[in-house]
């Protein structure tokens, strides 16, 4: 990840390590700032999120919270039905429509951006113009391009809806977006469109980082284009895109701006995140709202580890 | 030979198509955006699928101002991003000089709490921080946004920062060190002056990460005085049910956009430095 081999220590080094350990306490007390904040807005609300998730706090009614063990995650009434989270189609329905949809768009981005990243890399004119053009998608907030997609997407006036017409695969009236069927997809298209320029930008410093020798001796040796890409870009590419495809996971499998501001709270499109605040905000109901964010939480701490392990990342430069 | 300059322009012929199709597909929907902002509100239904406007006018831009406290949207945002900001890079400095240049124990680990940080769900600290910021009686204000934000900023300034001074020639910091200077003074007499453009890149991309957030600011502010532009143009469409004023929405939208463009044009070069030097250096 970082990159200079092995931290140089300035002071001299060997006098008995007295400097040396002023040195280190002199940069605890630099991070101490850091350390505080972080421990303030992530640290502490981590832990109090974990608490909550035992009890039944409510915020509409102001009780203080009650510990109820488990009861939030699993509960079998008397009547053998378990109204626990574990239990609840409404939570598995977000969980199925948060995979699909990550894996889905980070899939297609991941080859678009290939694409784009192999066209800008290529030697043709006017690819800066290119590179620039790519990063439009990426500065417009989310928000702003969620309700962009949502007047192209409208059913009589918008642009996509008449090309559908057009195409015959739409109806006079319907929409992608507003079909049960076909909103998750549409929306897939609005994240792919959003996303695939950082993709293409982590692509295309992979690709730059191949050295042009390769290529050249490639060329030399009568291997064609084809033959150049599968043997030498795609193998130098592999770790670049594994870290990349990895980071868009985990960003995506965290999504709630764009599909709800497209879809509000419809079920056929509601993902984890948009789930877990409908339980605490919308139903009042923060602590059964506290276990379902514990449970992304730790979706998406398995993703992550797998993501150290996978990429290896070198946080000393050690390497 | 000339069958291979053949396969040569074939080769440019389908590489120019692909970026111009790539062309269109990227600037499209803001195209679109625009041109829908500059139709009159009446004549939307008649010319809504013409692919150019027939008498562009900027009245939904003066609307926007007038029936929408959007101007206080737009104050409500940029302080609070540029707050952010400056609290991010005011913590992580010393945090990057310490984990760039210092050997100490536990390092490492601290730079995987770090990073953990970074990829945390910020659904999973939300009741948390609510908790939090209702009980420290900031709810619906700008401290609120400024305070949840730096769980995505920090990690991310710490992080890149660290990459940037260890770039630094160990040399410059030896001379302050060997002179005496302490370590805020070496810090801010001799690192930061060289670090000016990591600033700035760093900064830049905080600024942008902090402006575009949805989620906090929809759950932490209940009215305009604290509202951020991504919600108010979210919660455009709850106004009036049925007919979503579309060239409004547009025209906010091409509002809050056209700066961050105007931005990512003027540091193209940082912004693509600073968003890679995280990432991929695996």
């Amino acid at each position: 990840m970082l990159d200079s081999p092995d931290t140089p220590a300035p002071a001299k080094r060997g006098r008995g390590g007295i400097l040396e350990r002023r040195r280190a306490r002199t940069a605890l007390w630099l991070l101490l700032p850091t350390l505080f904040a972080i421990a303030l807005v992530a640290g502490y609300p981590l832990f109090r999120t974990i608490y909550l998730s035992f009890t039944d706090f409510n915020i509409s009614t102001g009780d203080e919270p009650h510990w109820v063990g488990l009861e939030n995650y699993w509960n079998v009434t008397e009547d053998g039905v378990n109204i626990g989270l574990l239990a609840d189609p409404a939570w598995w329905s977000s969980v199925w429509n948060t995979v699909v949809l990550s894996m889905v768009s980070v899939g297609t981005e991941t080859l678009f951006g290939l694409g784009f990243a192999l066209v800008i890399n290529s030697k043709i004119k006017g690819r800066g113009l290119l590179r620039t053009a790519i990063l439009v998608p990426w500065a417009i907030p989310t928000v702003v391009s969620a309700q962009m997609w949502s007047w192209m997407y409208q059913d009589s006036l918008g642009i996509v809806s008449s090309w559908g017409r057009h195409l015959g695969l739409l109806e006079v009236g319907q929409s992608v977006v507003a079909n049960p069927n076909s909103a998750l997809w549409a929306l897939v298209a609005v994240d792919v469109w959003k996303t695939t320029p950082f993709m293409a930008l982590l692509l295309l410093a992979g690709l730059q980082s191949i050295p042009a020798d390769l290529y050249e001796a490639a060329r030399v040796d009568g291997a064609t284009r084809l033959q150049q890409f599968r043997r030498i870009t795609l193998p130098l590419l592999a770790p670049a895109l594994l870290v990349a495809v990895i980071f868009r996971t985990l960003d995506a499998l965290r999504i709630f701006d764009m599909p709800y501001v497209m879809k509000g709270n419809a079920p056929e499109t509601m993902t984890m995140s948009m789930y877990a605040r409908q339980q605490m905000i919308d139903n009042a109901q923060f602590g059964m709202g506290s276990s379902v964010s514990v449970l992304i939480f730790l979706v998406i701490m398995m993703f992550t580890v797998a993501y150290v392990t996978l990429s290896r990342v070198d946080v000393e430069g050690t390497r | 030979m000339t069958r291979k300059r053949l396969g040569q322009a074939a080769f440019q012929v389908f590489f120019w198509s692909v970026a111009a199709i790539i062309l269109f597909y990227v600037l499209f929907p803001f195209y679109w955006a625009v041109k829908t902002s500059l139709t009159p509100p009446g004549e939307l239904a008649r010319t809504a699928l013409d692919w150019f406007p027939d008498h562009p006018v900027l009245s939904n831009y003066v609307e926007v101002f007038r029936i929408q406290p959007f101007g206080r949207n737009l104050l409500n945002s940029l302080m609070v991003a540029v707050g952010t900001v400056l609290v991010s890079l005011l913590l992580s400095a010393p945090a990057a000089y310490a984990f760039g240049k210092f050997r100490f124990m536990g390092k490492r680990p601290l730079l995987y709490v770090i990073l953990a940080v970074s990829v945390f769900p910020q659904i999973a600290v939300l009741p948390g921080l609510y908790a939090m910021v209702k009980f420290l009686h900031l709810y619906n204000s700008w401290a609120a946004l400024i305070l949840s934000y730096l769980i995505f900023t920090l990690p991310f300034t710490v992080w890149t920062l660290t990459t940037f001074v260890r770039q630094i020639p160990t040399e410059l910091e030896e001379a302050a060190v060997v002179d005496g200077a302490s370590p805020l003074v070496t810090l801010f007499r001799v690192l930061l002056p060289v670090m000016t453009p990591a600033l700035v890149t760093t900064g830049l991309l905080a600024f942008i990460n902090a402006w575009n957030e949805f989620l906090f600011a929809l759950t932490f502010t209940s009215d305009n005085s604290a509202r951020t532009v991504p919600v108010a143009i979210g919660m455009f469409t709850g106004a009036s049910q049925h007919e979503s004023p579309f060239t409004l929405i547009m025209a906010a939208s091409v509002v809050v956009t056209v700066p961050l463009i105007a931005l990512v044009f003027i540091f193209q070069r940082r912004i693509v430095e600073g968003l890679t030097a995280g990432a991929v250096k695996g």
